[in-house]
Order: structure tokens, then C-alpha cells, then sequence
């Protein structure tokens, strides 16, 4: 078991080619994940989300994925067919997106919604599977499961959603979370609460996490290790608590720029980007 | 203060408090903005009747039988007796006219069953799919919209046969592309929001995706157009009929008594004329119902 990481990517590349040019948006990845809290921290187009979704798969066309070793628990992800795949998806590896008002379906109710995942990966009737959607709520720390379930999209409020929306993912037991961006869509008081959540269920079920975000200093308190991103490659992986002593200038100069109340400043400080970096 | 009463403003509190209580609400509202309109609600009034005059139509008209033949009583008068006269065959023309009602809503709700289906299986494996099959599939619906429909179901009628179920399939036959088209242009939009990419995350496969989650979205739109094609439909019937490639004699329907009339139209004007009317306010009622939903439930140019 510990021999076989969860997660092994080697030279992961994500190629789109559009009018006869080629884009890398994932350049060379290469990183392993145990069922620890991985952070991909990295600026808008760094191939953060694209990451995310080539490990499930789900790269839109006209995107290729290449790729040395693409690995989950020691199982080959890069010759799977569709059919596999989707007895992938959502059972193995589930990923949470970024707005949960959009992610719900607005004419389905909770109950619904949470059933669905668990009714694709493990059959069973209806009133096993509400059971479950209940427990489910339950552990998302929603007050009222009985009720919620009832409910459709539209009478929650932001912070909820993303609970169902966890709960909906949860509930077929993956091994590995992917949180794209899980947070971002919500205040930040809110955050705290979600974060506390995921954290929680995380630890009890001894998931992987792979959690995607732009926002630095929540990475770096929420998670064991943190890869920063830039151009499509790593440019920094390293403990979550030794971030602050990050030698590569790009996370250096990423640490700079955040504001800091006890010190404020006129102006921020720019990321000066190095071409060196990329090639 | 009445029981009704009472239950009129428990529907009617400005908040509800339970969601059944709401869902009540917003359809007695729904009831009431189609009762301004009267034109909506004379609609529903005749198709209310059709239905009714329909199922009951051995009550109504009074144990007479549609195919009995009275020759010593041909091509009579409206009377007392025989409210819209009798056929060339002495045949009472109300009583065909209130059991011709069955034929035209058993057509209807046939084209109907058979029609949103195809529709919506087309359209929304289209929208989903993209690229080659919703090309093959557009260009498909395409070559049968380029065809007037009544002649396409003319041609496809007399290819088939002549007979109520044959109508029906040829009349199915040309009323699905525009649904295919309808339920397409809600897929794609449908297929490109951020749920459906959570239920594909969650390992949900396409005939499901497409069945459980963009069916039930794409239906509303449906329905409220089928509404609005069932005059439509009931004109095609009664024009297959007339040309007797729909019901056969004796079964009384309206096209085929309209077209038996014709002979007779200049001394004997009611064989053809109340037939005709029966289709000209059905077929009318039709249209303002489906106006009316359309209102309630789109109202974006209300």
C-alpha cells in the first residue's frame, strides 16, 4: 500500500492546437500524491484547472494529453475507454468546480443530486441511497438534512451549495478530491466554514486532495505540500510549511505581492516573469 | 366565512409557508393571469368541451348511434329532432359531430405521444453530441422542413395507405423536426452549463445525462409548442380525411363528413358546414389555449 503511491504523474503535457499552433497549458508535470493534502497554487492560465481535468479525463477537444506515467493507485488512467472512465469518474476520483450555483441543477432537488452519484457506483434502491444522501448531509455540517434534501438550487445560499455540492461528491467514497477553486466563489467567512468541512471529511476517510486555488496563504495553511504553477510547469514543490523559505523568485516574488494588513503598503509589488523560467 | 374562503386565502398569503403552499400559489396565480385573458379562457372552455363530448359521447348523444342509417330521413333540415339535420345517409350529423371529437383528440394525442419522443431524442443526441452527428442529424430534419407539411404528409399517407393509424404515422412523421430543432437549441445551451460538467464529473454516462438531466429541461418548451402545433395537427387530420386518406367511412370524423357534404353544399349546406365549423372552433380553441400557456409560463414579452 505504501509502496504504491495514489497518485503518480510523469511529464504530463496538455497540448491544445488551434490555426495551426500549438499551446502547451501543461508543460512537463510531473508530481506523486499519497493520501495527503496537495495545494496547486499558480496565476490565471498557469494550467492549474487543466491539471485537474486531465486527471479525470476530461479535457475538451481539440486539447491532447500526453504523458510519460499517469498513474492512480498503480492502475494505467491513459488507455482507459469511455466506458471506464465514467465508472472512474465520481467512484475513484471525484472533483469539486467552482461555483456551486451553477454546479447544482436547478430543477433537481438536493435529495436528488446527492442520490445520484451513489445510484451510478453502487446500485441499490432508492431508500438505501436517501439514507446515504442524509448521512451525507449530515457530515457536511448541514443543520437540517431532512429538510435540505428537499430543497432545490435555488433556496440555498452559496456556502450550502458547496456543502451539497461536497456531499454530492462524497458520497460514492473516492479516493482522491480535486477542488478546483472548491472556495473561491464564496466569502471568506464561508470559506472557513467549507474549508473546515473538507479538512474534516478528508482526514476521516483518508483521501487524497488535490486542492486548486490562486489564493497563497489559504494553501499554504490548508494543505501538506504545495506545487506552484507557472506557464504550465512546476516551479516550486515543496512542505506547506516551509513555503515561506521558497527559493524559485517566481514564489518569491508571488509571497511579496500578497498584502499584509500589519504592514501595509502603497503599492503591491509586481511579479516580474522571467522567460528563463519556461524554457 | 366559508371553508373555500378560508382556503382561497390560505392559497393566496403573501408568504407561504410551506413549499406545497407556494407551489399552490404560483399556480393559482398561474390560473388567474390566464383568466384575464378571455380569449385564453374561451379556449380552454371549448377544449374542455371537446374532451368532454368526447369521453361521454354516448351520453350526450343520447344512445343514437353515429352509423345509424335512417334513408326515409336523407339530408334533412336542422330540427328539434335532428339538431344539425341528417347526412345523405339519414345519419344524425350531431351525434357524428360529438363522436367525430374522439377521432380528432385520439389523433392528436397519438401525434403528440409519438412526436415529442422523436423530438426530443434527436434534438438533444444532436445538441450533446455536436460535431458530425448533430450536422447528420440538422441536415436530416432540414430535408424534412424543406417539404409543406400537409403534402408531406399527403405523400406519405397515400404511400402508407389510407386508414386512422396510417394518419396519424404520416402526420408523425412530418411534425417532428421542429421539436428536434427546439429540444437542439435548449441542449446545447443546457449541455454547456457548469451541472451537467458536475454530472459528467460525477460518472454519469451520456444516455443518462441526456435523459435524466436535459430531457426534464428541454420538456417545458416542448409542451407549450406541441400546444400551440395541435391546430395545426387537427387541420392536417381533417384535410387527410377530407381527401379520405384518414378515417374511412363509415367512421365518423370530420374531414371525411365535410368532403361527403360537398356534393350537396349549395341546396344542403349543413352536411358540409357544421363539420367544418366543429374544426374551424376546435382548431381555433387550440391556438388560444396554446397562446395563453405560452403567456404564463414565458413571459418575457408579456
Amino acid at each position: 500500500m505504501t509502496d504504491v503511491p495514489l497518485l503518480n504523474v510523469q511529464d504530463l503535457s496538455v497540448a491544445f492546437t488551434a490555426e495551426g499552433a500549438t499551446t502547451r497549458a501543461v508543460d512537463g508535470l510531473s508530481f506523486t500524491l499519497g493520501r495527503e493534502r496537495l495545494g496547486i497554487v499558480g496565476e490565471s492560465g498557469s494550467g492549474k484547472s487543466t491539471t485537474g481535468r486531465a486527471i479525470l479525463g476530461l479535457v475538451p477537444r481539440p486539447g491532447v494529453v500526453t504523458a510519460r506515467r499517469l498513474r492512480f493507485a498503480g492502475e494505467d488512467l491513459l488507455g482507459l475507454s469511455r466506458r471506464q472512465w465514467t465508472r472512474y469518474r465520481g467512484r475513484r476520483i471525484a472533483m469539486i468546480t467552482q461555483d456551486p450555483k451553477f454546479s447544482l441543477n436547478p430543477v433537481m432537488s438536493v435529495e436528488a443530486q446527492v442520490t445520484e452519484a451513489y445510484r451510478l457506483h453502487h446500485g441499490g434502491g432508492a431508500r438505501a441511497a436517501r439514507r446515504r444522501a442524509l448521512d451525507m448531509l449530515d457530515a457536511v455540517a448541514i443543520a437540517d438534512p431532512d429538510k435540505v434534501a428537499r430543497l432545490y438550487p435555488h433556496q440555498l445560499s452559496g456556502g450550502m451549495a458547496q456543502r451539497v455540492m461536497i456531499a454530492a461528491m462524497l458520497i460514492a467514497e473516492p479516493d482522491l478530491l480535486i477542488a478546483d477553486e472548491a472556495v473561491s466563489a464564496l466569502d471568506v467567512t464561508v470559506q472557513n466554514e467549507v474549508l473546515g468541512v473538507l479538512d474534516r471529511l478528508v482526514a476521516e476517510r483518508g483521501m487524497g486532495l488535490i486542492f486548486i486555488s490562486h489564493n497563497l496563504t489559504a494553501v499554504a495553511s490548508f494543505c501538506d505540500r504545495v506545487l506552484v504553477m507557472y506557464g504550465g510547469r512546476v516551479m516550486e514543490d515543496c512542505d506547506a510549511g516551509s513555503l515561506q523559505a521558497a527559493r524559485h523568485p517566481y514564489t518569491r516574488a508571488l509571497l511579496a505581492a500578497a498584502p499584509d494588513l500589519d504592514h501595509p503598503r502603497q503599492t503591491l509589488s509586481v511579479v516580474a516573469r522571467d522567460p528563463a523560467w519556461l524554457a | 366565512m366559508t371553508a373555500t374562503d378560508e382556503l382561497g386565502g390560505w392559497v393566496a398569503e403573501a408568504a407561504p409557508t410551506s413549499p406545497g403552499q407556494a407551489r399552490l400559489r404560483r399556480l393559482a396565480g398561474g390560473a388567474r393571469h390566464l383568466g384575464r385573458s378571455p380569449l385564453a379562457v374561451l379556449g380552454f372552455a371549448i377544449v374542455a368541451a371537446l374532451v368532454l363530448a368526447a369521453l361521454l359521447a354516448p351520453l350526450v348523444a343520447q344512445g343514437v348511434s353515429p352509423l345509424a342509417q335512417n334513408l326515409g330521413a336523407r339530408l334533412e333540415a336542422p330540427s328539434a329532432a335532428h339538431w344539425f339535420g341528417t347526412d345523405e345517409l339519414g345519419r344524425d350529423i350531431f351525434v357524428r359531430t360529438v363522436y367525430g371529437a374522439r377521432a380528432t383528440l385520439a389523433i392528436v394525442a397519438l401525434v403528440g405521444v409519438i412526436v415529442v419522443p422523436i423530438g426530443l431524442m434527436v434534438g438533444t443526441a444532436a445538441g450533446y453530441a455536436g460535431g458530425l452527428l448533430d450536422g447528420v442529424l440538422m441536415r436530416l430534419t432540414d430535408v424534412f422542413l424543406a417539404f409543406p407539411s400537409l403534402v408531406l404528409a399527403l405523400a406519405f399517407a397515400a404511400a402508407l395507405g389510407p386508414g386512422i393509424v396510417n394518419a396519424v404515422i404520416a402526420i408523425s412523421l412530418t411534425a417532428w423536426p421542429p421539436y428536434a430543432r427546439l429540444a437542439r437549441a435548449e441542449t446545447a445551451s443546457i449541455a454547456r452549463s457548469d451541472f451537467i460538467a458536475a454530472v459528467v464529473l460525477q460518472g454519469a454516462s451520456t444516455p443518462r445525462i441526456l435523459l435524466r438531466h436535459i430531457v426534464p429541461l428541454c420538456l417545458s418548451s416542448v409542451i407549450i409548442r406541441l400546444t400551440l402545433d395541435m391546430a395545426g395537427i387537427i387541420l392536417i387530420a381533417a384535410g387527410l380525411g377530407f381527401l379520405g386518406l384518414g378515417a374511412q367511412p363509415p367512421t365518423p370524423e370530420w374531414g371525411a363528413m365535410v368532403a361527403a357534404g360537398r356534393s350537396v353544399v349549395f341546396d344542403h349546406w349543413w352536411v358540409s358546414t357544421i363539420p367544418g365549423l366543429a374544426i374551424f372552433s376546435v382548431s381555433l380553441a387550440f391556438n388560444l389555449v396554446g397562446d395563453g400557456l405560452r403567456d404564463v409560463f414565458d413571459p418575457k414579452d408579456a
